[in-house]
C-alpha cells in the first residue's frame, strides 16, 4: 500500500476534544485511551500478506472463456490478528442496545438474546443449502411452517407470506396481493388510489409508489388518529386500499380501526395494517380481530433478532381469507410425504402474484424469531408487550411536566413529544438529542412523524428496567433545566464525548466521497 | 421470565405514577371486544434448555451440507467461513445496534460500510457501490427499475442465462410498474449465443441484464452484448451469483456494465437454508443519484476529523415518499460486515488462491464427471460450477444420492419446472470445501446410480 | 425588472418573452443548505406545472416546477456545478432556468412582490 498508510493516526487532527467540558489532551498516536484512531482497512495493508492459509495452486486459462482477471482487484493484505484488532476498535465507536438504553421510536431495539444466536449456528440449520431436496430439509420446513403457526395465532390470520427479507419489503408483499386481487377481480384498472395517513412512515407511500398506486393522504385529528370523517369523505370505487400503522406513529391505537375496516371494506377495498408498531399488543390484541387484510411484521423489531446495524430483518406478512390466494412463491404445504415447497406457478393450485426474493426467506431470521417468541411462550408474550407499554407511560408520565406531549392520554409502546417545551430556549430538537448522547443514551428518533412540531418519538421496550428508566428521566429533567436556563451553547456544541463530533453533512452531500480510491486520500 | 426485568412491585409502583389501576387501564383505546383476557392458543415460555432442545431436533431431521458430501450450488455457495469472521460479527456493539443514524456513535459501522463500499467497488470494476440489498434477486430487481428511472424507458432485455429466481423477482417487480420484460429461452445446450440477446434490443429498451457466469456456469463476455447496447442508448447491469468468481474473472466494470449486482453470500455468509444474504450494487458516479438503498459518504466533524455519515438520503423513502428511488429502508448490514471481514482476511492474495482452488477443484471434478458412462459435461466454460446432462432424470438421481447421504446438485427443472426437454440435466457446484474424497463419493454413487 | 411570483416558492424575472426561473430566498431558508441541483435542458418543452428542476438539502428534497410554459433556452449549468451558488435574489446569478414564454396570459395568474410577501407572512 501507499507509504501514507504508514501513518496509523490518519484522520485525526488532534484537535483537544470537549470544548470548554473536557481537558484537552494531545496524543502523539492520535488514539485517546481507550478511543483508538483507526484507519481504513485499506491504509493497514501489506502485498503479501494475508489472514487465510490457502494453497496456492495454478490453473490454466482453458475453461475461463477467455476472461480470465487482467489487474489486481485492489484488496489490501492483513494478518488474521491485524482484522482482528481493526474491527473490534471499529465495533468500539458503535452504540448498540447491549451498550445501553436506545429508546428509538418506531425501531423497537430491545434486547437480543445470545441462545438465538447459538440456535441459528447449529449444524442441520446454519449450514443448510436452500436448494438441498426437500426430502433431506424436513426439520427446516417444518421450523418454518411452525413459526408460520405462531404468527398466525398470534395475528388471527388464516395465512402468512413468509418469504420478505425486511418490514418495506413485507410492505411490497402485501400491496402486491392486493394489486393481484385487484386484477383478479377485473378492477385493477380502476382502483389506483391508496388512502395514506399524513403520520405514516416514509415507506408506505414509497410502497404504494413502487405498486404503481397513487397515494392520497389522510389528515390526523388533534387526537393524532386517522380524521374518520376525511377518510370516508375520501372513499370511492377508485380506492384500492388503506395502509395504516396501529397502532399508529404517534405513538396511539387507533381505535376507530375496526369503523375504518368496515368502511374500507365496504368501499371494495382492502386494509393494509403497518405492523411496525405490533410490541405494544402481541398476545393482547390480535389484528384479525380488527379487520385487516394483510399486515406484515418485523421480526427484527418485535422478536428481537438483532438489527445488526441496519439489518438483516425479515417482514412476514399475514393475509386474510381475500389475499391468502394470491400470496407470493415459494409457500409450504404439508404433502403425504412429510412438507414440500411450492416454488413454482406451474405447481401451485393457488394465484400467486410472483416471487419475491431468491429462495425462501430469511432462515436465520426465522430461527432466532421463533427461539424468542418460544422461549417468551404465549404468557412470556402478553407480559412483554404490556411492560413495553408500561415503561412508555412511564416515561410521559415522569416526563409531562417537563417535556411536551404531543398527544394526551395512554400511549401504547411509545411516547410522543414534540418540541414546544424547547420553544425560545435556541435549543433544537437535535441539540437536545446530540446532548443525550454525551449522557450515555441514544437519542429517540427525531423529527418523526411529522405531523408533529421536531417530534420526539421515545420507545423504551419491555427490555429497560424501572432503574434504568428512572436515570433516563432524571438525565431528562436536567437537561431541559439547562436548556430553560438559557445555555443552548451547550446543546450546540454537543456531542463532544463521543469518537466523532457534529459531522458535516452537507459537504458529505454536495460532493460524495462513497469509496476509499488509492489517489483520493 | 429471564427477558423482563420488572418485579410485581415495579409495575405495582410504576402504574401508581402513570395513575393507573390496572395494566387493562393502558390499553383503554383499544376496542373492548378486541381486547383477549387470557393468552393466546400457544404453549407457555420454556427455559433456555427446552428451547435448545427443541431446535436442536428439528436440525436433527435435516441432512447437513457440513457432513454430507455437497455439490450444491445455483446461487448459494458452500465456502469456509473463517472462526474470525462469525466471532467479530457477533459483537455486540455490531450486532444489536440499529441503522446508524446518529454518526457520532455510529462510526464504527458507518466506516465498515464505507470499507465494504469500496471493496465491492474494486470487486466488480465500478465506481461506487451501495450499502448492500438484501440479496442478489432484488438487487438484480431493483437494477432494472433504476435503468428504466435514468433511461426513461420500461423495457428490458434478461439474458437467457439469469438466474431463474432472479428472473421471476425481477418479473414481480417490473410487473407491478408496467416495465415490459423479454428474454430469449434458456438453453444449457450450446454455447450462449451473445446474438440472442443482442436482437432483442431495440430504442426503447432500457437495460440489458446478463449474468456471468450464468445460470449453467458458463462465463458469458459481456463485450458484444455492452456495445450493442451502449449504441441503442441501453445501460447493462452485470450480474453474478458467485462473487468469489471475480478473483479469478475479469471485472464486469471492464467490460461494459454500467450497473453490477451480485449475491454476496459467498464471503463471510452462512448457506442458512436461503437467507439472510447480501445484495451487491455498485455503479457508475454518474448514475448514482438514480441508486436505490442506503450509502455511507466520508466528511469531516467540526473539528475537521474524518469521519463517516448515512448520505444522499434524498433518494429515499424517509424524505422522497412516493417519489423515492426505492421503498428499500434496511439493508443486510450484518452480512454486509461479515463480507467485509471475510474480505479482508482474504485480501488480494487470499482471493486470488480462493478463487484458483475453487475453479482447480471444479476442473478436477468436470473430468471425473465426464468420463462415467451416463453424464455429459455441457460447458466449454465454467468457474467452480457447471452442467451436466445424465442418462436419467436429474431429480431421480438427486434422491438416489441423497439417500446415500450425498447432496450432489441441483435438478434444472428445480429452477425451470416447465423445461421438460432439461429434467436431464444436473447442476454441480465445487468449492474449496470438497475433498477428493468428497469427489470420489460422488462418482462412485454416480456411477452406481446410472449403470 | 418585472417580477412575478408563484406560491410554490418561484420567482419569476421577465425580458421580453424571456423569463428567468429562480427560487425565492424564504423557500430556500426553508429547505437548508442546498447539496443538490438539477435544472431542465435546453430545448425541453414544459407545460406550466411540470416538474422542471430539482433542489435538494441534506434533509429535503423538492421540485421546481415550471411556472409558465414554454421552451427552455437554459438550463443554469453554475447552479449545478456548485449548488451553494443558488441565490433567492434575481439579481444574482443563482437563478434555475429561462424559458420563451408560449402563453404570456399565464403570467396573470402570479402574484406580485406585494402579494407575495403577504404570502408568505401569512404561511408563519
Amino acid at each position: 500500500m501507499s507509504d501514507q498508510s504508514r501513518d496509523l493516526s490518519q484522520g485525526r487532527t488532534n484537535v483537544p476534544v470537549g470544548g470548554s467540558q473536557a481537558p484537552a489532551q494531545q496524543t502523539i498516536s492520535g488514539s485517546k485511551g481507550l478511543d483508538f484512531a483507526e484507519p481504513l482497512i485499506f491504509e493497514l495493508g501489506e502485498d503479501g500478506r494475508t489472514g487465510v492459509d490457502l494453497a496456492d495452486v495454478k490453473v490454466s486459462d482453458n475453461r475461463l472463456g477467455g476472461l480470465r482477471r487482467k489487474d489486481k482487484v485492489g484488496l489490501p493484505g492483513l494478518s488474521e490478528p491485524q482484522v482482528v484488532r481493526h474491527y473490534t476498535r471499529l465495533s468500539q465507536k458503535n452504540y448498540g442496545i447491549d451498550s445501553g438504553f436506545y429508546p428509538l421510536g418506531s425501531c423497537t431495539m430491545k434486547h437480543n438474546p445470545r441462545v438465538n444466536e447459538k440456535i441459528a449456528r447449529l449444524k442441520g440449520l446454519g449450514d443448510l443449502h436452500p436448494m438441498q431436496p426437500t426430502s433431506t430439509a424436513q426439520g427446516a420446513l417444518e421450523l418454518i411452517d411452525t413459526l408460520a403457526h405462531w404468527i398466525k395465532t398470534l395475528c388471527a390470520m388464516p395465512a402468512v407470506a413468509m418469504s420478505p427479507a425486511a418490514g418495506a419489503h413485507g410492505e411490497l408483499c402485501g400491496m402486491m396481493a392486493i394489486k393481484a386481487a385487484l386484477e383478479d377481480r377485473g378492477e385493477a384498472d380502476v382502483r389506483k388510489r391508496v388512502l395514506v395517513p399524513e403520520s405514516a412512515h416514509g415507506t408506505n407511500p414509497a410502497t404504494a409508489a413502487a405498486c404503481g398506486f397513487s397515494v392520497d393522504s389522510i389528515p390526523a385529528t388533534e387526537r393524532g388518529r386517522v380524521d374518520f370523517a376525511a377518510f370516508k369523505a375520501k372513499l370511492g370505487p377508485d380506492v384500492a386500499g388503506i395502509m395504516l400503522t396501529n397502532p399508529n406513529t404517534c405513538g396511539l391505537f387507533e381505535n376507530e380501526v375496526i369503523e375504518i375496516a368496515d368502511a374500507i371494506h365496504d368501499a371494495g377495498g382492502y386494509f393494509y395494517c403497518d405492523g411496525a408498531n405490533f410490541n405494544a399488543i402481541v398476545g393482547r390484541v390480535r389484528p384479525g380481530d380488527l379487520g385487516i387484510d394483510c399486515m406484515h411484521l418485523n421480526l427484527h423489531k418485535t422478536f428481537s433478532t438483532p438489527h445488526g446495524g441496519g439489518g438483516p430483518g425479515a417482514g412476514p406478512v399475514v393475509l386474510s381469507e381475500a389475499l391468502a390466494p394470491f400470496a407470493p412463491l415459494p409457500y409450504i404445504v404439508h404433502g403425504k410425504d412429510g412438507f414440500d415447497l411450492v416454488e413454482h406457478k406451474a405447481d401451485s393450485d393457488a394465484k400467486p402474484f410472483g416471487r419475491l426474493k431468491g429462495y425462501h426467506g430469511q432462515m436465520g431470521v426465522f430461527i432466532r424469531a421463533l427461539a424468542f417468541m418460544m422461549s417468551h411462550g404465549a404468557d412470556g408474550l402478553r407480559q412483554a408487550s404490556s411492560d413495553a407499554v408500561l415503561n412508555a407511560n412511564y416515561l410521559r408520565a415522569e416526563l409531562q411536566d417537563q417535556m411536551s406531549v404531543s398527544f394526551d392520554g395512554m400511549c401504547m409502546h411509545e411516547v410522543l413529544f414534540d418540541d414546544h417545551f424547547l420553544k425560545d430556549t435556541g435549543v433544537t430538537t437535535l441539540d437536545f438529542a446530540k446532548a443525550m448522547i454525551d449522557e450515555g443514551f441514544h437519542p429517540m428518533t427525531m423529527y418523526f412523524p411529522l405531523v408533529v412540531h421536531g417530534a420526539l418519538l421515545m420507545e423504551p421496550t419491555e427490555s429497560e428496567a424501572k432503574e434504568t428508566l428512572d436515570l433516563y428521566i432524571k438525565t431528562l429533567r436536567g437537561l431541559n433545566a439547562r436548556a430553560q436556563s438559557g445555555d443552548a451553547q451547550f446543546f450546540k456544541n454537543a456531542p463532544v464525548l463521543t469518537p466523532r463530533r457534529r459531522l458535516d453533512e452537507t459537504a458529505a452531500a454536495r460532493k460524495p466521497v462513497l469509496r476509499w480510491s488509492p489517489d483520493a486520500n | 421470565m429471564r427477558y423482563l426485568p420488572h418485579t410485581e412491585q415495579d409495575r405495582k409502583d410504576m402504574l401508581d405514577a402513570i395513575g393507573a389501576k390496572t395494566v387493562e387501564d393502558l390499553y383503554c383505546d383499544v376496542p373492548q371486544k378486541a381486547l383477549l383476557q387470557a393468552p393466546v392458543d400457544l404453549p407457555l415460555a420454556v427455559g433456555e434448555m427446552e428451547v435448545e432442545r427443541t431446535f436442536s431436533a428439528m436440525a436433527a431431521k435435516n441432512l447437513s451440507p457440513s457432513i454430507a458430501p455437497s455439490f450444491l450450488g445455483a446461487g448459494a455457495y458452500r465456502h469456509h467461513v473463517p472462526a474470525t469472521v462469525d466471532y467479530m460479527v457477533q459483537r455486540g456493539e455490531f450486532l444489536t445496534a440499529y441503522t446508524p443514524y446518529q454518526p457520532e456513535v455510529s462510526q464504527g459501522t458507518l466506516q465498515y460500510l464505507f470499507e465494504f463500499q469500496t471493496q465491492v467497488a474494486l470487486l466488480t470494476g465500478m465506481e461506487v457501490a451501495n450499502a448492500s440489498m438484501y440479496d442478489g434477486a432484488t438487487a438484480t430487481a431493483e437494477a432494472v427499475l433504476m435503468a428504466a428511472r435514468a433511461t426513461r424507458r420500461n423495457r428490458a432485455v434478461l439474458a437467457g442465462g439469469l438466474h431463474a429466481h432472479y428472473f421471476d423477482v425481477t418479473k414481480t417487480s417490473a410487473h407491478s410498474l408496467n416495465i415490459e420484460l423479454v428474454h430469449p429461452d434458456s438453453d444449457p445446450t450450446r454455447p450462449a449465443d451473445p446474438a440472442s440477446v443482442i436482437d432483442l434490443i431495440d430504442d426503447n429498451t432500457a437495460c440489458v441484464v446478463v449474468q456471468s457466469p450464468d445460470m449453467f456456469g458458463r462465463i458469458i463476455d459481456l463485450r458484444p452484448i455492452a456495445e450493442a447496447a451502449h449504441a441503442k442508448g441501453a445501460l447493462v447491469v452485470a450480474v453474478t451469483t458467485e462473487i468469489v468468481s471475480l478473483g479469478l474473472l475479469e471485472a464486469p466494470g471492464n467490460l461494459g456494465a454500467d450497473i453490477v449486482t451480485a449475491e454476496g453470500q459467498s464471503l463471510g455468509i452462512a448457506l442458512s437454508y436461503g437467507g439472510p444474504y447480501v445484495g451487491l450494487f455498485a455503479t457508475t458516479s454518474k448514475l448514482v443519484r438514480q441508486m436505490p438503498g442506503r450509502v455511507t459518504g466520508q466528511t469531516q466533524d467540526v473539528e475537521g476529523q474524518r469521519g463517516w455519515v448515512l448520505t444522499l438520503s434524498t433518494r429515499e423513502q424517509h424524505i422522497r415518499r412516493e417519489k423515492a428511488t426505492s421503498n428499500i429502508c434496511t439493508n443486510a448490514g450484518l452480512c454486509a460486515l461479515a463480507f467485509t471481514i471475510h474480505a479482508s482476511l482474504l485480501g488480494e492474495e487470499g482471493l486470488s488462491r480462493l478463487a484458483r482452488l475453487n475453479h482447480a477443484n471444479a476442473c478436477t471434478l468436470a473430468d471425473k464427471l465426464a468420463a462415467i458412462d451416463g453424464v455429459e459435461l455441457m460447458n466449454d466454460s465454467f468457474f467452480n460450477e457447471f452442467t451436466v446432462k445424465l442418462s436419467q432424470p436429474a431429480e431421480e438421481v438427486v434422491e438416489a444420492l441423497a439417500k446415500r447421504g450425498i447432496l450432489g446438485g441441483v435438478p434444472l427443472t428445480r429452477l425451470l419446472p416447465d423445461r421438460n426437454d432439461l429434467k436431464n440435466y444436473m447442476l454441480v457446484a465445487v468449492t474449496e470445501t470438497n475433498t477428493d474424497a468428497d469427489m470420489t463419493a460422488l462418482v462412485q454413487a454416480l456411477e452406481e446410480i446410472l449403470s | 425588472m418585472s417580477l412575478k411570483f408563484t406560491k410554490d416558492h418561484e420567482w419569476i424575472n421577465l425580458d421580453g418573452d424571456i423569463a428567468t426561473v429562480g427560487v425565492t430566498a424564504y423557500a430556500l431558508g426553508q429547505l437548508g443548505d442546498l447539496v443538490f441541483v438539477e435544472v431542465p435542458d435546453e430545448g425541453r418543452m414544459l407545460s406550466k406545472g411540470d416538474e422542471a428542476a430539482v433542489v435538494e438539502s441534506v434533509k429535503a428534497a423538492s421540485e421546481v416546477y415550471a411556472p409558465v410554459s414554454g421552451e427552455v433556452i437554459e438550463g443554469n449549468a453554475g447552479i449545478a456545478d456548485d449548488p451553494a451558488t443558488v441565490s433567492g435574489d434575481p439579481a444574482e446569478d443563482g437563478w434555475f432556468f429561462k424559458i420563451r414564454l408560449s402563453d404570456p396570459s399565464e403570467l396573470d395568474d402570479l402574484m406580485d412582490e406585494e402579494e407575495y410577501d403577504v404570502y408568505v407572512e401569512s404561511l408563519d
